[in-house]
């Protein structure tokens, strides 16, 4: 008997691709033979335009890269630039980043679990998990002056110190969290519906995992126990203790099960970062990098000329190379950094998590039904903005 | 098996009873926070705009949208004599006004900024202008 595939086209307007994802899908009744992903439909040049972009004006196209968790994007990029320069940080300012970039994950890892459990048809934990998330975007909007473009982060530290109010603000997501946290779990863990829909679903072993290069929980629920901000400490993450949580049976359930955890301990890491917080300068003191203070600049003739100097020219950065990873609520984000003196980069190269982990989908869904391919998109938590830079 | 069904209704059942959290938007507006980046705008001192036309702004501005034009007063002072802002290419990112050195430049609590035409978008300076 021959048997016929059928083509079948999803996306790039599917609700549940995350984004603006297009698949085409071979099918042989209803189970899935063949993924081709299709992507570049948000693609904005970020890479190429950086190379026309001083190195400061590069920080706000990267909060467009994952949008979700444009906080973790800035603080990559930050890194990776001062890792090139060689600057070191005031405490404070790198105290300041970890609390931010931790709640991003809760941020990131809360649309995550409501588009997810939506996807699957749980749409209560969709309205309640914005709920929540807006309490983080109102203290992005407080600390940045935006709800998602934060371009908060400056190379060297902050672009300003945190606002009055900071402390209580975080103190109250901290204290609420595990409530919520508890929410989410009674609705669906034990659900019948939720264990039918992701036991057993997008199951990748730890071996292909580590081949597709896929990082991030999606890695961990795999069972490889990875996680660079314990095993490649960056901005202070070596002070924090903290556990990473892994997975046993490689699919979408222990997954879940992986972020739910990361989400307890990044309230526990926000913990720690708030009694660690010390009162200091949030700029480094790195005159040929960073802005001067704005009274140097109003009222001093030597102040005027600096701030000229880095505002109009930026600062030129050594000769050489730079890669630096850090552990995005998604995965590993690199940026790769290629300069050749002069105050842009000669080529960034960004290393976003969602699309490597997404070039394993055809190995996470293939023989399964198409119905659970929406789950597994689910799972990877994808964001297409960070796929098509 | 139903057990836990009921577990998670009983949740949301409580939720019935709490406080709806939903902002009725537009007849309810926001509370935008101090540091919100908004709609841009020029200060104004001794009932002219502060704007020396120093080209720091449209340098610096990664969007490329800012466009200044200096001119001469009549005390042979410089000043803007065009300041234009292309809001369909401004990515709101408050570069211009951190590097402003005289403090012309700010930005606003305005959000809403939907208009019907392209060159609505467009702001010139007469509608920069801080309004008092
Ligand atoms: S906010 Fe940013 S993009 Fe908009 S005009 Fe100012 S510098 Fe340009
Ligand atoms: S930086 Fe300030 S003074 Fe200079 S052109 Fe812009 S608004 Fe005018």
């Amino acid at each position: 008997m021959n048997k016929e595939t059928m083509t079948v086209n999803m996306g790039p307007q599917h609700p549940s691709t995350h984004g603006v994802l297009r698949l085409v899908i071979e099918l042989d009744g209803e189970i899935i033979e063949k993924i081709t992903p299709h992507i570049g439909y948000l693609h904005r040049g970020v890479e190429k335009l950086s190379e026309h972009r001083t190195y400061h004006q590069t920080i706000p196209l990267t909060d467009r890269l994952d949008y979700l968790a444009p906080m973790s994007n800035n603080l990559g990029y930050v890194l990776a630039v001062e890792k090139l320069m060689g600057i070191e940080i005031p405490e404070r300012a790198e105290t300041v980043r970890v609390i931010l970039t931790e709640l991003t994950r809760l941020k990131s890892h809360l649309v995550w679990i409501a588009c997810h459990a939506l996807d699957i048809g749980a749409m209560t934990v969709f309205i309640y998990a914005f709920r929540e998330r807006e309490k983080v975007m109102q203290l992005y909007e407080k600390i940045s002056g935006a709800r998602m473009t934060s371009n908060y982060f400056r190379v060297g530290g902050l672009s300003a110190d945190v606002y009055d109010g900071f402390e209580k603000d975080v103190q109250e997501i901290v204290d609420t969290f595990p409530g919520h946290l508890d929410t989410y779990e009674g609705l669906l863990t034990k659900n019948t519906i939720w264990l039918q829909r992701t036991v057993g679903n997008g199951v990748i072993s730890a071996e292909d995992a580590i081949d597709a290069g896929i990082t991030g929980p999606a890695l961990r629920g795999s069972g490889v126990d990875w996680d660079l901000r314990r095993d490649n400490p960056y901005s202070g993450y070596e002070k924090y203790s903290f556990k990473v949580p892994v997975g046993e049976n490689c699919d979408t359930f222990d997954r879940y099960k992986v972020r739910l955890i990361e989400m307890r301990e990044a309230i526990s890491i926000i913990t720690q970062a708030m009694k660690a917080l010390k009162p200091g300068p949030v700029l480094a003191d790195e005159p040929q990098v960073c802005y001067p203070p704005k009274e140097n600049v109003y009222n001093s003739i030597e102040g005027l000329i600096h701030h000229f100097k880095i505002a109009s020219e930026g600062f030129p950065a050594p000769e050489g190379e730079v890669y630096q990873g850090i552990e995005a609520p998604k995965g590993e984000l690199g940026y790769y950094i290629v300069s050749d003196g002069g105050n842009k980069p000669y080529r960034m190269r960004v290393r976003p998590p969602s699309f490597v982990n997404l070039s394993a989908i055809e190995k996470m869904a293939k023989g399964a039904m198409i119905a659970d391919l929406v789950a597994v998109i689910g799972t990877l938590d994808i964001v297409l903005g960070e796929i098509d830079r | 098996m139903i057990v836990p069904l009921i577990k998670g209704l009983q949740i949301t059942f409580s939720h019935l009873f709490k406080k709806a959290v939903t902002l009725q938007y537009p007849e309810e507006k926001p509370v935008v926070a101090p540091r919100f980046r908004g709609l841009h705008t020029l200060k104004v001192s001794h009932n002219s705009a502060k704007c020396v036309a120093c080209y720091l702004c449209p340098t610096v501005c990664p969007a490329k949208c800012i466009t200044v034009e200096a001119g001469e007063d009549a005390n042979h002072e410089k000043f803007a004599a065009v300041y234009e802002i292309d809001m369909l290419r401004c990515i709101f990112c408050g570069f211009c006004v951190e590097a402003c050195p005289v403090d012309a430049l700010g930005m606003t609590q305005e959000f809403e900024l939907a208009n019907y035409k392209r060159t609505d978008f467009v702001f010139s300076k007469e509608r920069l202008l801080e309004k008092r």
